[in-house]
């Protein structure tokens, strides 16, 4: 019965597909339309040809299928983004690298947002379905709830991510940083999330564990806050059902206001909560530690979740936002602090009495960094939410600088830390392929975090003093060229930065690679029981 | 679950709380006092904050903030001084003949000042950030003048534009025509040689001579019997080794065969328009730039 219900579904999809196409007012929009066709009409075959045929019915285990499609496709994505970021951090650099043949598709301004999605929602992601589809199951000791609803997650994500990103090269965009796909895209994300919220909760309610680990009250916060995020920031009403364009329900100070409000809780609960329930599950794991303080979790938990949602006015200083939300903004973000410290004190002491790890396991020191990395810009971002370090601040590189302090530092080095902790354990080896490698990652990512955020921290002051420059006379000293001219060696410093960083990711890749196809099979131990 | 036991942790013996999830403890450390302190701090740094200044809203507007701060107050408050301490200077400027301000050192140096920061916000974007211009837009630092290099003629240029449609006063610069209409080929092969030959460069004899006349008979009305240009008409010197489009073979065949018709704005006219004073100090620096007669 479900079977035929999947192929009617899948029908319908394929001729709706056909006939959107047919009548598409615009051409990324008949892309989409034909690709989503070809999607749901080889689904449908597929489909057929395995109907009424008996199950396999899911043993005792975890679902870890799932997981190892999430490690590869972070791993794809994460190459992806990053080698998009050095490309356009070099056509800034090097503005003929906006070539004159590719012009309208692979220009700055159509890469950018590739980069940025492609970073924090496709490699990011990937990261954090995986690592939590597997951080739920082994600490509530069940098996993922809602059978293969967590296999529809992971590809209706992936499609999502795949219509985004050739959306933004077509010129499909609402043009909201961080939001830019279009309507039946975001109806589409809104779909796979709240299966993602299913599959979690389903897993967690199913828990055989007495209590909820600390890492899933930070991935369950994460997914809560992000379905309302996407909700608000995205409600639009759509030009035509066979166009991408559609026009936003806010208008002025006010879409600026939920925009931003959506623009740094995707920092807050994406890229911080969420990690953060990465970093409370392989950090005591690969250190082989208890976790320093069950009474900082909960405090800088809630503390984290409750002041988080109201710092979103700080990006909006001196601009038509009221003075009130922005003294608001800036005051939540101070108090935010303390709370973002938590995690990385209770990161960064779970080491104690493992310290020595640091000089024999690369992939500690690659976590220690991150939580490191984690604390440095969670100071940064409060101290820039002060209106005066603003005024200096905003609009500049340092700003790009803060973001991948964070990004490559906190982001990136946990995800590598639990991608090289996961990959042996999921394919089942006895230890990676090779951690003279890690250290090669490990260093090569260091350096370039260095590089970038140093070389943009000069830059970012540096066109803050050019452009509030004024003679005695009160007169700009300075004109946006000068400060662009200015910028040159930094610029081609962050692209350096970059490459390096992207090289340890290549080498990462060849690493994981290897470990899953050349090293030799864990001899079988007693059969995996849910630990108790 | 496994029954607290007392962890080894740095100096003190902490218990766990007993829980274990995949073979993950929890220690149950107190807050750390200096976390804790400074979570307090900030709390009442925000609080004291949000009384000082606009912060919270009610039903009709917000609280104002003990200290009556705005951003656009204090904005505006920044501007009044510059333009208090401004306003005599400002005025003597818009007075002044503009042939003399360079004897008064005071007013000359505010509208040099003046006049830098109206061109990098208005004219960089043609003529570059360092005047030195861009193919198609005229390099200000030399000599060469399309339209004449004193104050006032700059002045001029710069009030009303050069072939702007917006301003029935615009420099009266007629377009140079797209020969390929009415020449023969050869006629625009032989011209080009001309104009190669009496700008100084590499030419063929045969082809020039032919060309003489080809340029008697349709250009001399606008560059001049000697080809050195016309100011009023904003007629180009050819003679010289300074272009606008371009001086080698190529550029000279494709302005000579489609014409050339640029444009400079109107300043004192249409939406992007100017002060009075805007206009006459990036006009004196304009001349002061080097190049001013």
């Amino acid at each position: 019965m479900w079977d035929y219900v999947k192929l009617i579904v899948l029908g319908t999809i394929a001729l709706c597909g056909a006939v959107a196409a047919n009548y598409a007012r615009d051409f990324g929009y008949e892309v989409h339309a034909i690709l989503i066709t070809v999607v749901a009409a080889g689904m449908f075959v597929w489909q057929l040809r395995r109907i009424d045929e008996p199950k396999p019915v899911p043993t005792d285990e975890y679902l870890d299928g799932v997981i190892r499609a999430g490690v590869i496709a972070t791993m794809f994505w994460g190459v992806v983004g990053m080698l998009a970021g050095v490309f356009i951090a070099s056509q800034l650099a090097f503005p003929s690298l906006n070539f004159i043949w590719a012009h309208g598709y692979l220009n700055f301004g159509r890469l950018r947002p590739v980069h940025t999605s492609g970073v924090i929602f496709a490699f990011g992601g990937n990261a954090l379905l995986a690592t939590s589809f597997y951080v739920v199951q082994r600490t509530s000791a069940a098996r993922l709830w809602g059978g293969n609803l967590a296999w529809f997650v992971f590809w209706g994500y992936n499609l999502f991510i795949v219509l985004a990103a050739s959306g933004y090269v077509m010129g499909v965009t609402q043009a909201k940083e961080y939001a830019e796909p279009e309507w039946y895209m975001d109806l589409w994300l809104t779909i796979v999330w709240l299966a993602y919220l299913a599959v979690f909760l389903g897993t967690i309610i199913k828990r055989k564990e007495p209590h909820i680990y600390v890492a899933n009250w930070f991935y369950l916060s994460f997914i809560v806050t992000i379905a309302m995020l996407h909700v608000f920031n995205n409600l639009s009403i759509p030009v035509s059902i066979f166009g991408s364009k559609s026009v936003q329900v806010f208008s002025g100070v006010q879409d600026m206001m939920v925009q931003w409000w959506y623009g740094h809780n995707a920092v807050g609960f994406f890229l911080t909560a969420g990690f953060l329930g990465m970093m409370y599950y392989f950090v005591p794991k690969q250190a082989e530690r208890p976790v320093y303080s069950y009474k900082l979790s909960i405090i800088h938990f809630w503390a984290l979740i409750f002041l988080y949602i109201w710092a979103g006015p700080h990006h909006l200083h001196y601009t038509a936002l009221p003075d009130w939300a922005s003294t608001l903004g800036m005051v939540f973000s101070i108090m935010l602090w303390m709370p973002s410290w938590g995690g990385m004190i209770n990161g960064l002491m779970t080491l104690s009495g493992a310290w020595d790890k640091l000089r024999t396991d690369p992939i500690m020191r690659m976590m220690v960094v991150s939580v490191g990395f984690y604390g440095m810009s969670t100071f940064e971002g409060p101290m820039m939410s002060i209106k005066a370090v603003n005024s200096l601040s905003h609009y500049t590189d340092w700003t790009i600088g803060h973001v991948h302090s964070g990004a490559l530092g906190w982001n990136g080095m946990i995800t590598f830390g639990a991608l090289y902790f996961l990959t042996p354990r999921l394919w089942n080896r006895d230890r990676l392929y090779s951690l003279k490698l890690v250290s090669w990652h490990f260093w090569l990512a260091t350096i370039g975090i260095v590089l970038y955020a140093s070389s943009m921290w000069v830059s970012g002051i540096m066109e803050g003093l050019m452009w509030r420059e004024v003679d005695a006379q009160g007169y700009l000293v300075n004109s946006f060229a000068d400060t662009v001219a200015a910028r040159f060696p930094m610029l081609v410093t962050r692209a350096t930065g970059g490459s390096l960083y992207l090289t340890g990711v290549l080498i990462m890749a060849f690493n994981l690679w290897k470990t899953a196809t050349a090293m030799p099979e864990k001899a079988p131990a007693a059969t995996a029981v849910p630990a108790e | 679950m496994s029954e607290k036991k007392p962890q080894s942790h740095g100096k003190n013996q902490v218990e766990t709380t007993g829980h274990t999830w995949d073979g993950i403890e929890e220690l149950n450390n107190p807050l750390p006092k200096w976390w804790l302190y400074t979570f307090y701090a900030c709390i009442l740094f925000a609080a004291v904050y949000t009384v000082l200044y606009p912060a919270w809203p009610l039903f009709s507007g917000e609280t104002p903030g003990i200290l009556g701060y705005s951003t656009r107050g204090a904005e505006a408050a920044e501007m009044k001084t510059w333009e208090a301490q401004n306003a005599p200077l400002q005025t003597k400027l818009d007075a002044a003949d503009l042939t003399t301000v360079k004897d008064d050192p005071a007013l000359l140096q505010y509208a040099n000042s003046a006049g830098a920061a109206v061109f990098k916000t208005y004219c960089i974007q043609c003529h570059g950030a360092g005047a030195a211009g861009n193919k198609g837009y005229p390099n200000l630092l030399d000599d060469d003048w399309l339209h004449g290099g004193t104050i006032d003629a700059i002045y001029t240029t710069i009030q009303h534009g050069v072939r702007s449609p917006t301003d029935p006063d615009t420099r009266p610069a007629p377009d140079m025509p797209a020969w390929g209409e009415t020449l023969k080929p050869e006629e625009i092969t032989s011209v080009v040689q001309y104009v190669l030959k009496i700008s100084g460069q590499t030419f063929d004899a045969t082809a020039a001579d032919a060309g003489a006349k080809v340029f008697t008979d349709n250009c001399t009305a606008c560059h001049g019997d000697d080809a050195k240009g016309n100011k009023d008409m904003g007629a180009p010197n050819l003679t010289d080794a300074i272009w606008l489009y371009g001086g080698d073979q190529a550029t000279i065949t494709q302005t000579v065969e489609k014409g050339r018709s640029g444009v400079m704005p109107s300043w004192s006219t249409g939406s992007a328009k100017l002060s009075e004073a805007d206009i006459r100090s990036v006009a004196l620096y304009v001349h002061g730039l080097g190049g001013g007669q």
